[in-house]
């Protein structure tokens, strides 16, 4: 039985998140998902914009359901794979139906391009949620043709996902299974990951580095700590933080952590037996390429990217000799 | 000193006292926030409090009793990453996640902030989802960086680059077709407000 969705797949899966992309459009074919894309959606608006006009913030995402829901044969369930579009598509759906004026404003705005959106007649679910719920675990575990076995995964989930869940479609707010469990299906070992829903950082890494660098730090030492290969998340913002802004937490707190962060749908492609390549695997910043030979996975070589030298502390405030060629030598 | 300067002296018409019901009033669903019972779960479930001039029930406290100036030039909304722990357990169901939004667009508008680090990203993000109907991190990061981070731009290289070469950031932005229906959208969403 195929499982047809309208798709919001949002802005980052067409650039930073473009791993995230191809590996769901691989493993769409074995789990038979038809992923029917929102024709010319446009951006949710993150986080930012409702934090600076509220009625636009809602009408910007609107718009979105509008579309949808013109769209809509034989499917009323809206698919996201990012969490803040997720969580922006539900919540503007939630409450224009708690707020009815809000409700209103929106839809005389959406007039202004000739749509209108029914609160209520789209159900907006997270991809995850449709691979465990209706998909279901016996169908992946019957695609598994190579275990993720002796593979230490740490499942992230981050916030918006599993929170505020205004349907109660999670296990839980805070310690939620799903995750856990489609990644067991795979064969993965999976540590019970106590920061599975701690957040990443969010956009603090725009504006307020050292807060973000702090939380970024807590989840990558936590999943060291548990001796985790890898981090498994479902969200382009989680994985943007842990894995783009990881060397620049190791500078900030002297630190040398090595966490790759992949997409769960990455980790569901390669034990699907799909090639790492077709998964965006190596479009990661920090390699996953070590951690992938545990399960016998080839990664072809990328270039790699040097990380800048760390600055050098001031320990004296005198120059002190140095042996001729010593490595701490400083380019002239 | 006395405490009676941080008193706002009773004055039924003084706006800052209905301060509470306009911040309640100008959240997008039912804020709840009337309900607040000073119990301090919010703060205690705080990722980012640490940083934060004040907790949220702090905040709340400020809100009710009337300090609007305080209140909108708290950097605590700015500090908000949206994580919903404090809403999943407060016990009063207080929508906070969606009042510290509430605050900033307030704050804005009052041009009350201390820093405009995050006030300008968020502008420069809603300025490009205006123009082109998506957002454009690489525009965004550069522009953002160079105004308000530049010192941190050599560091950030090394990333930048990798993003680059990896090709996880697009150079140009991508533009809906649509993007005449989206502008009269927004321009005739930004006539209109909930709060009455």
């Amino acid at each position: 039985m195929s499982h047809h969705y309208l798709f919001y797949p949002g802005c980052s899966m067409e650039s930073s998140a473009k791993a995230y992309y191809d590996s769901l459009m691989a493993i769409c074919g074995p789990l038979d998902l038809e992923l029917e894309e929102i024709n010319d959606w446009n951006c949710c608006g993150a986080t930012e914009y409702v934090g600076i006009s509220l009625v636009p913030a809602y009408a910007l995402i609107g718009r979105n359901l509008a579309l949808a829901e013109q769209q809509a044969n034989g499917t009323r369930t809206v698919v996201a794979p990012c969490s803040a579009c997720y969580l922006n598509l539900a919540k503007a759906d939630h409450y224009m139906r708690e707020r009815p004026v809000l409700g209103e404003k929106v839809n005389i705005a959406l007039a202004a391009g000739g749509l209108h959106y029914d609160p209520g007649s789209l159900q907006i679910r997270h991809l995850l949620d449709v691979i465990i719920n209706d998909v279901g675990l016996d169908k992946v575990r019957a695609q598994v043709v190579r275990p993720l076995k002796g593979l230490r995964v740490a499942p992230y989930l981050g916030c918006m996902v599993p929170r505020p869940d205004y349907e109660h479609r999670w296990s839980d707010a805070e310690l939620p299974t799903e995750l856990d469990r489609l990644l067991k299906a795979l064969g993965a070992e999976v540590i019970d990951f106590p920061l599975k829903t701690e957040c990443c950082g969010g956009h603090m890494t725009q504006i307020g580095p050292s807060t973000a660098f702090e939380l970024i730090r807590r989840l990558i030492h936590d999943a060291d700590l548990y001796k985790a290969d890898l981090m498994a998340t479902l969200c382009p913002m989680c994985q943007m933080n842990l894995d783009a802004y990881q060397g620049e937490t190791n500078r900030h707190f002297h630190t040398n952590y090595h966490m790759p962060i992949l997409f769960f749908t990455q980790l569901m492609g390669l034990a699907f037996g799909k090639e790492a390549k077709d998964l965006g695997i190596g479009a990661e910043l920090v390699s996953a390429r070590a951690a992938l030979t545990r399960i016998g996975v080839e990664v072809p070589p990328q270039e790699e990217v040097k990380p800048a030298k760390p600055k050098r502390v001031k320990q004296t405030g005198l120059p002190m000799p140095r042996m001729p060629g010593s490595e701490e030598e400083e380019e002239a | 000193m006395s405490a009676s300067h941080l008193t706002p002296s009773y004055d039924p018409d003084n706006p800052n006292l209905r301060f509470l019901e306009e911040v309640s009033a100008a959240t997008a669903g039912v804020s709840r926030l009337e309900m607040c019972i000073q119990c301090g779960t919010c703060g205690g479930s705080c990722p980012s409090a640490a940083d934060m001039d004040h907790t949220p029930r702090l905040l709340f406290a400020m809100i009710r009793a009337g300090y609007r100036e305080e209140a909108l030039r708290s950097n605590t909304p700015w500090i908000c990453v949206s994580c919903y722990h404090c809403v999943v357990r407060c016990p009063q169901e207080v929508h906070i996640a969606d009042v510290m939004y509430t605050l900033k667009s307030m704050a804005i508008r009052a041009k009350l902030y201390r820093d405009s680090t995050a006030p300008d990203f968020s502008q420069t993000f809603v300025d490009n989802i205006e123009n082109y109907g998506r957002s454009f991190e690489f525009g965004l990061a550069t522009r953002h960086y160079l105004k308000h981070f530049p010192l941190r731009l050599p560091g950030m290289a090394p990333m930048g680059l990798g993003m680059l070469t990896k090709r996880r950031m697009d150079i140009r932005p991508r533009r809906i077709q649509n993007i005449d229906q989206l502008k009269a959208i927004l321009a005739r969403a930004k006539e209109l407000e909930i709060a009455t």
